[in-house]
């Protein structure tokens, strides 16, 4: 970016470079692919007019969301989905992300050490990703990641998350589909009853199938998750889903054939029956994500940097409730007098 | 963008199986601010020209005790090149004889950190000689 320049020829530059990587990337580029991926993870003006091109191109690839406790095997699972997807000749991009340090903002990220055999296979395509602050299980840019390398040509993404607790859900709102691992003997069928990760899998796995307790884990697992009340169900309330419970070792690849099996069935099922709901929930989750980065931004701008800090300041001494900054930071916004 | 994270691969090209070196200083990165991409033991140099490229790292850091670095670091420094990747940065560190130094340099290697090297001399050498990007 040019220094100094006039906020329009920037916005021009932006522009140009933006269409030029765009143009590579959907030619096959994977230089372009991976610097137009660098500026959306950055947030870029770039990245911004790259996505006005790619995003109709969007919407084709099957996006599958990989979730599940940290150590449960999820980067040696999608390593061997990518040995099982690429036996087929399908290209398959992965974005996976690991947590950034909430102190330094530094992070670690180690799933590519699963699947560094693909190096000479052009069908494939890995992107590590930090999660950069944001608490959901993926990066805030994550979706925005899987949309450029579904306008690509990827035509199956699997979206790795952080290693998940019981709540991260969010992975649901960015995957048709969605997979959640659990390890042999992590919970008992309690665990399987309580609301929260479980009930946004549209396949349960139980990895490390080898551990003694896989079969009794994937047993109380379908007895808890299918016992789901289906008759006179009133059709207006919204419903948990009934996920199919698979066992696999990823380490040796038993189980992942049937996984594969289980993910294009359900791929073929979401194209005749996807909810329209599901991908308005998808469209408001990826909006209102940079709504709220816009009013942070707009908030710390030139113009309400002051007021923004004081605010926070009195709620910070108690002198006023966090509902009301609130209010006064949005009135400041609509009426943008200076103090 | 200034305030973004710098992301760094480190890398261990080879055949050595000692890998604690390349950890610590992974981990010790990450508490500077940086963003690693660690891959593990045994890559060739076409993994990680690949790993290089598909995470738009701005540095590479090759770790190598095996003694192989005159035959290891020229073809991942040509690989990068030859991938467009000529503006990244690429350190080793490890046992390197001080011979080979000049050799490294004139094959796009743009500095060495031998033993005793601290973890806050390679972060300030990083920040300082990261190009810049868009």
């Amino acid at each position: 970016m040019v220094q100094g320049a006039a906020p329009a020829a920037v916005a021009r530059a932006a522009v140009a470079l933006a269409d030029e990587l765009a143009d590579a990337a959907i030619a096959g580029d994977r230089r372009a692919l991976a610097r137009l991926l660098t500026a959306v993870e950055n947030r870029t003006p770039v990245a911004e007019a790259a996505m006005r091109r790619l995003y109709p191109m969007a919407g084709r690839a099957h996006l599958v969301g990989i979730t599940g406790p940290p150590g449960s095997g999820k980067s040696t699972l999608v390593a061997a989905l990518i040995a099982e997807v690429r036996g087929a000749g399908r290209p398959v991009a992965v974005v996976a992300v690991d947590p950034s340090s909430p102190i330094t903002g530094g992070a670690l990220l180690g799933d590519r050490v699963r699947m560094q055999a693909y190096a000479a296979d052009d069908g494939v395509f890995i992107r590590s990703m930090a999660s950069r602050g944001h608490a959901g299980g993926l990066a805030s840019t994550s979706t925005a990641a899987a949309a450029v390398l579904d306008a690509a040509g990827f035509d199956l993404i699997l979206l790795e998350t952080v290693g998940t607790g019981q709540s991260e859900v969010e992975v649901a709102a960015a995957a048709d589909t969605t997979v959640v691992l659990e390890a042999p003997e992590m919970g008992d069928e309690v665990q399987a009853i309580k609301a929260g990760l479980l009930e946004v899998a549209d396949l349960v796995v139980v990895n490390k199938g080898d551990k003694p307790g896989a079969q009794r884990t994937a047993a109380q697992l379908r007895a808890m998750l299918v016992a789901t009340a289906v008759r006179d169900a009133d059709p207006s309330r919204p419903r948990p889903k009934r996920p199919e419970v698979l066992i696999t070792t990823a380490a040796t690849g038993e189980g992942v054939p049937a996984l594969l099996a289980a993910l294009d069935r359900h791929r073929a099922a979401g194209r005749e029956g996807v909810s329209a709901a599901a991908r308005l929930a998808r469209a408001e989750a990826q909006v209102w994500a940079i709504v709220t980065d816009r009013l942070r931004a707009r908030l710390h701008d030139d113009a309400n940097r002051g007021r923004t800090a004081a605010t926070l300041e009195a709620v910070a001494s108690h002198e006023l409730d966090p509902y009301a900054a609130a209010d006064v930071l949005l009135a400041g916004l609509a009426d943008p007098d200076p103090e | 963008m200034t305030d973004r994270p710098l992301k760094v691969l480190i890398a261990k090209p080879g055949l050595d199986g000692h890998d604690r070196g390349a950890k610590v200083l992974a981990r010790g990165l990450r508490d500077e601010g940086f963003e690693v991409v660690y891959t593990g033991l045994r890559q060739t140099p076409e993994m990680i020209a690949t790993a290089a490229l598909q995470e738009d790292v701005d540095v590479v850091g090759l770790s190598i005790l095996s003694g192989a670095h005159m035959t290891l670091v020229p073809r991942v420094t040509k690989l990068l090149r030859e991938r467009g990747m000529d503006d990244v940065l690429v350190t080793v560190g490890g046992i390197i004889p001080d011979v080979d130094a000049p050799a490294l340099r004139e094959a796009g290697v743009a500095e060495i950190f031998g033993p005793g090297t601290t973890i806050a001399q390679v972060a300030t050498f990083l920040r300082a000689n990261a190009r810049p990007r868009d």
